[in-house]
């Protein structure tokens, strides 16, 4: 029996392995010297385990009696997290570098919390999910404070994880409530007792507190407070990783744990879900409005596209689940080319982070400044760039849910969120003459951003065959 | 009253009791020993119920190191708890407030509990009659548990990189011991014998 359940667990096995043999060889040779190879090798590690799982992986396998689940719907938030957090790893090296961040443990705790986001995406368990979501937080936490004589950065990986303690303080509190009305913290078991009609008070509670929990998670208004101090305080590169791989995980575990667990009494949730949605979508686009650093307005941005991404979820339907993974796969894309244009942002070495400072930046880097259109367009969901499918798929799951209220309402707020993604247009075509921006010239930053600009406007023609592999994901996971 | 159901309210008694007296007493180091009591009572309360193990380990774990180490905290900084206690004592019609409706809430909740039908078979760890705690603990936390068994590892071992990553300062400016050079360096080479001849100096 426990052969076959570490067969399924391989990857995960392979790639904590790799994490501590990778923290043995950095201890015993150069330490910080030999951080640049460990990034590379890193990365490859991911890219690696993304390949193996995307191409090989097979029909869904349960191991140690339900605690945790492969099936396509694992796998497809498994390639996402891997190939993004790798895509992250190989843009920070440059950046990390030369402001003498890049310790060897930085690349080693990204694996860790890979390990941890992986969990979470195949947990069946509660317990299996808290496990995951903690190594993941508790990784996220010491990396958001890695530039640690700085004052920001302190504070962000603080804030950070006081508020990360309260939030799974509510989930655990939720998950014990649940235990005691269920008697089992096994998804499987938690929706026989959970179903349509016979939700009891305690168990609603439960549910709400563990609901609570994961929305701290994906950074939802009311529990988004964190979100722009972190994003501000902590280094560039940190804060790109925060923005693509833990909200996929976070998201796929949110879908998990009310499809798996709750599948059975989707009324219940599907209010709390689409209030969390319309929140995030208007805090997220109007908040945004006053942000002059652009990491704060990518926190209120990233903010806004989780409402967006819950309004699927909130659906509570096969194709809104597809159309939360499409808009997530879309998302972190497209939040990768935007890091690698911010990242590149930079004066006499030092980097910039004030929108103004992007003044007519068209004339001096035309190719640059069109791909950042191309994204910017995108994120604000203009057609025809392939943002804008991932809000139509959204959109319409919440319409044919019966919510075409929450879908008027995610219309409205992307025409007002859009303001703040043309006004960073406006600078950088129209804009006044001023400080100019230097250096930026590193090629894998330019690498990500043209790739993700592309992918953006290429994407257009059959979204690189990602529907499919998101309908299949989504069957798996509702039934 | 029988024996058990008189151990039990004694039990609970200082539990309560204890746990009062952790938050308002004035001097922190009486609360941290009001915090003992309230583990101690607890511990008791686990042996009523039959978990001699988990009693023991909350008699070891916080009341020998945890508390132990509060203790120690609060001795050793220099913390004004009269201001805070200051702090507090703005906010607390607040809380109060905020309390008591999460009391009625809870009660409400509490009220009408009642678990799902298939709740009791459905448990993963009955209380097994032929072995012991311990080897009962065992045998679901290396078997049936090995994935969050191996996990909690997993978190110990980032918190251990963490603490260190974000405390350890290599300081270029103090000596270090170097045992190999001290090994493999020549007798002969470590020390000149200089011939001084007197009233000349070096």
């Amino acid at each position: 029996m426990i052969q076959a359940d570490l067969t399924i667990i391989l990857p995960e096995i392979l790639l904590s392995l790799y994490a501590m043999a990778a923290l043995l060889f950095g201890v015993y040779t150069g330490k910080d010297k030999v951080a640049p190879l460990l990034t590379w090798t890193t990365a490859g590690a991911f890219v690696l385990v993304a390949a193996w799982i995307g191409l090989n992986g097979e029909g869904t396998n349960v191991a140690f009696g339900g605690m945790f689940h492969d099936d396509a719907f694992a796998r497809f938030a498994k390639v996402t997290i891997l190939l993004s957090a790798a895509a992250v790893l190989l843009m920070s090296q440059d950046y990390m570098e030369r402001r003498g961040l890049l310790r060897f443990e930085y690349p080693i705790l990204v694996s860790l919390s890979v390990v941890g986001m992986m969990v979470m995406v195949s947990a069946g368990d509660l317990m299996a999910l808290y496990m995951g979501l903690e190594l993941q937080s508790l990784a996220l936490y010491v990396i958001a404070s890695l530039r640690r004589d700085s004052l920001k950065s302190t504070e962000a990986g603080l804030k950070y994880f006081i508020l990360g303690a309260l939030s799974s303080g509510l989930l655990l509190y939720g998950a014990s409530l649940v235990y005691g009305y269920a008697g089992t913290t096994l998804f499987s078991g938690i929706i026989a007792a959970a179903g349509e009609g016979q939700m009891s008070l305690g168990l609603l509670f439960g549910l709400v507190f563990v609901m609570s929990g994961l929305a701290f998670k994906v950074s939802a208004v009311p529990f988004h407070m964190w979100t722009p101090d972190v994003y501000e305080g902590s280094p560039t590169p940190v804060t790109a990783f925060f923005a693509t791989a833990p909200k996929m995980a976070a998201m796929a575990l949110f879908a998990r744990v009310l499809h798996d667990a709750f599948g059975g009494a989707t009324a219940d949730w599907q209010q709390i879900l689409a209030l969390l949605s319309v929140l995030s979508m208007f805090l997220g686009a109007i908040a945004a409005i006053g942000q002059r650093n652009i990491k704060r307005l990518m926190a209120f941005s990233s903010i806004a596209h989780m409402g967006y991404a819950l309004m699927g979820l909130a659906a509570g339907t096969v194709f809104g689940v597809q159309a939360m993974l499409v808009y997530m796969a879309i998302y972190v894309t497209m939040n990768v080319g935007t890091f690698a244009f911010i990242l590149s942002m930079e004066k006499d070495g030092q980097p910039v982070t004030d929108i103004a400072a992007l003044n007519m930046y068209a004339k001096r880097e035309p190719g640059r400044a069109l791909a950042m259109l191309i994204l910017l367009f995108s994120l604000a969901g203009v057609p025809p760039l392939v943002g804008f499918f991932g809000k139509f798929y959204v959109l319409r799951a919440a319409y044919d849910a019966g919510l075409a209220w929450l879908a008027i309402a995610g219309v409205i707020a992307s025409v007002i969120g859009a303001f703040y993604y043309l006004r960073i247009v406006y600078f950088m075509y129209f804009g006044d003459e001023g400080e100019e921006l230097d250096g930026g010239k590193s090629p894998v930053l330019w690498a990500f951003l043209m790739a993700s600009a592309a992918a953006m406007l290429f994407g257009v023609v059959n979204l690189f065959g990602i529907e499919g592999a998101a309908a299949a994901a989504a069957a798996t996971l509702v039934n | 009253m029988t024996m058990i159901a008189f151990a039990f309210y004694l039990f609970v008694l200082c539990a309560l009791a204890g746990g009062l007296f952790t938050v308002i007493s004035r001097n922190p180091v009486h609360s941290v020993l009001w915090l003992i009591l309230t583990f101690l009572s607890a511990a008791g309360l686990f042996v009523l119920l039959g978990a001699e193990f988990v009693a023991m380990l909350l008699v070891i774990v916080y009341v020998g190191a945890v508390a132990v180490l509060f203790l120690f905290v609060v001795m050793m900084l220099d913390v004004d708890f009269a201001e805070l206690k200051a702090e507090m004592a703005r906010y607390m019609p607040l809380a109060l407030l905020i309390g008591v409706v999460l009391l009625m809430q809870l009660s409400l909740a509490f009220g009408v509990w009642q678990s799902s039908d298939g709740a009791m078979a459905a448990r993963d760890a009955v209380i097994p009659t032929d072995v012991t705690n311990t080897a009962a603990l065992g045998l679901l936390l290396y078997d049936k548990y090995f994935l969050l068994f191996q996990l909690s590892g997993l978190i110990l071992l980032v918190a251990m990189i963490g603490a260190i990553v974000l405390t350890l300062r290599h300081r270029k400016d103090i000596k270090r011991q170097d045992v190999l050079a001290q090994m493999w360096r020549d007798p002969a080479k470590a020390m000149e014998l200089k011939d001084v001849k007197p009233g000349q100096g070096l």
